[in-house]
């Protein structure tokens, strides 16, 4: 059914997403605690930063991304002092444009459950003389886990399905570059609509199944938080 | 009875807060605390008496303040003592269990970080004061209401702390629940030697669990004393109305056990009450609300009531309902309230000074 091709798109595919993923949820969680907590002016300028990707077409993001990465961008020239060379067109500058077009997607939710928690769990953890680390560790992180495990999906399936960004940055590099949307295009490209219906069918079912688990997820969850029944 | 020695708490705060939208509240409170038994911080709610309770946890931060608990400086000009620092439990006024952990869970929370190990005896002692033995492993939204604040109590005791502040821990409880923790609340404030400040605006906890008492209205202290004197005063906006009325303090001094009652000893003043079972010479806490009150000018030994005590007349002041007065009576070296309609007060001719009988319709043992 799948071509060698397919597989090494797909196997490609999975391997962005989930360093995507960890990448996003290590990144995001400081982000979204100081969202969450700060009465800062700069929270709204920040907050619509990391918004932004939700609202920009990917070919824009995809566009400065490339700049930047490029031999006279800011993080061409950083990468290149650091002898890793340049990034378009590789893995890794996928993988970072990735983590900028995903990371609302992963901010949001964790920041959303973080808000929630108000500051009356801090407060009770400080009486019981937990510092400001053990606080964020063995209060707010666990409390907070429906939003990670959101967050966690959803960056996920985000990545999965990105098309543009990856256009723009990674063209179309057998097992480097070359995700399923774009093995997707190809075949289209190529009037192969055989090839095309299966992966779309894939990518069809593996989104379903996703968007199925975040909702029966969040309603689990929301009973657990919920008065005794 | 506690006695008045040496005050180890110094509490100075003065905290301004202007919030959009909001009345400016401002909290100026000094004084001093009894380091034994249990304070009450009273007043109804905006006169910031959870805010005071706050400032003592370091939750909130007083713009100026001094604050030294039992030798230990917790916040001066210079020096704020973070909450986690602070050798000090907390009850918060709803469920403040850690949702994500079990009863058990949320004590582990506590005995991990407790200033000395916790032997295997303390903790069952703590379980089995406040009755949480079978209810341990559950989650807090498996427990009722009284359970949880059970728990939480139990988790701020394990913290083996130098001081216990209690936020108004009945405040969120139907009164039936209410019921089933002041038992438990009554068994911790005589089995703990560390000082307790509980805020409450409920006159009958107070009466029930306080040996002192703060009074705080609009973020000023009004009154602090004992328990009997602050209740015997009839210049307080916070107390008076329907349920003033003095606290007495005393033992069983005689037992008639075919009528099932008792006859408390307070000083030279003596009461008969409904006998709870309490041997000769217990402690006993009466409270003898105004409106159960009457004076006559003789004896009266033709009614129903069964006790009859000769006062004489201290104070007599307006209350807040137009209709009524209250009367401050010295009984022995007692002091009794009454509240009587204005139109008693004129036709009996009453006046400072004049000797007469109190007749109480009813007296409460609060403990």
């Amino acid at each position: 059914m799948f071509t060698e091709a397919d597989l090494d798109a797909i196997w490609l595919t999975l391997r962005l997403a989930t360093t995507v993923t960890l990448l996003l949820l290590i990144i995001g969680t400081p982000i979204a605690w100081w969202l969450a907590r700060t009465d800062s002016w700069l929270k709204g300028p920040i907050g619509a930063v990391v918004a932004l990707p939700l609202v920009l077409p990917p070919t824009v993001l995809g566009f400065y991304m490339l700049i930047a990465m490029g031999p006279n961008g800011v993080i061409g020239q950083l990468t290149q002092q650091l002898g890793i060379g340049l990034l378009p067109f590789s893995f890794w500058g996928l993988v970072l444009a990735s983590v900028v077009y995903s990371l609302p997607f992963v901010v949001q939710p964790i920041q959303n459950a973080m808000q929630a928690l108000g500051d009356r769990p801090m407060e009770v953890a400080a009486t019981l003389r937990a510092g400001p680390w053990q606080r964020f560790f063995c209060v707010v992180l666990p409390l907070s886990k429906p939003g990670f495990i959101t967050a966690a999906i959803l960056g996920f399936a985000h990545t999965v399905g990105e098309f543009g960004v990856v256009l723009m940055i990674g063209g179309n590099i057998p097992q480097e570059t070359r995700v399923v949307s774009v093995q997707i295009y190809d075949y289209v490209e190529a009037m192969e609509y055989g090839q095309a219906h299966v992966l779309s069918a894939l990518m069809v079912g593996f989104s379903f199944i996703v968007l199925l688990g975040v909702y029966g997820f969040q309603r689990q969850s929301a009973g657990m938080l919920g008065v005794k029944s | 009875m506690m006695s008045e020695s040496a005050p180890k708490i110094h509490a100075q705060f003065h905290l301004t807060r202007q919030s959009k939208g909001l009345e400016p509240f401002e909290l100026k409170v000094s004084t001093e605390l009894p380091s034994q038994g249990v304070t009450a911080i009273f007043g109804h709610s905006g006169s910031g008496k959870t805010t005071f309770l706050r400032c003592v946890a370091g939750l909130e931060r007083a713009q100026s303040g001094y604050l030294e608990v039992q030798g230990q400086i917790w916040q001066g000009p210079k020096q704020f003592l973070p909450t986690h620092q602070r050798p000090l439990g907390y009850v918060f006024q709803e469920s403040s269990l850690f949702d994500h952990l079990t009863a058990m869970g949320n004590l582990k929370f506590a005995i991990k970080r407790a200033a000395a190990p916790t032997t295997t005896e303390a903790f069952e002692r703590i379980v089995s004061l406040m009755g949480i033995e079978s209810i341990l492993m559950r989650y807090p939204n498996q427990l009722s209401g009284g359970e949880r604040q059970r728990v939480a109590i139990a988790r701020a005791l394990l913290i083996q702390p130098r001081i216990l502040l209690m936020d108004e821990p009945l405040a969120s409880l139907d009164s039936a629940r209410k019921q089933e923790i002041l038992p438990y609340l009554a068994k911790l404030r005589s089995s703990l030697d560390i000082p307790i400040l509980y805020v409450s605006h409920s006159v009958d906890e107070i009466a029930q669990l306080a040996d002192h008492v703060v009074v705080l209205e609009s973020g000023h202290m009004v009154a602090q004393g004992a328990l009997s004197e602050v209740f015997a005063r009839t210049d307080l906006k916070a107390l008076s109305g329907f349920d003033t009325g003095a606290v007495w303090q005393g033992e069983v001094a005689e037992r008639d056990a075919p009528w099932h009652l008792s006859k408390v000893a307070c000083g030279q003043a003596s009461l008969w009450v409904r006998d709870a079972g309490d041997p000769v010479g217990s402690a006993m806490r009466l409270r003898i609300l105004a409106r159960d009150v009457s004076l006559s000018r003789s004896v009266n030994d033709e009614s129903s009531i069964v006790n009859r005590l000769p006062v004489s007349i201290l104070e007599i002041t307006p209350d807040q309902d137009e209709a009524m007065v209250l009367i401050r009576l010295q009984c022995a070296e007692q002091i009794l309230l009454a509240r009587l309609t204005k139109r008693s007060l004129d036709t009996m001719q009453l006046a400072v000074g004049q000797s007469l009988w109190a007749q109480i319709k009813s007296v409460a043992i609060v403990r």
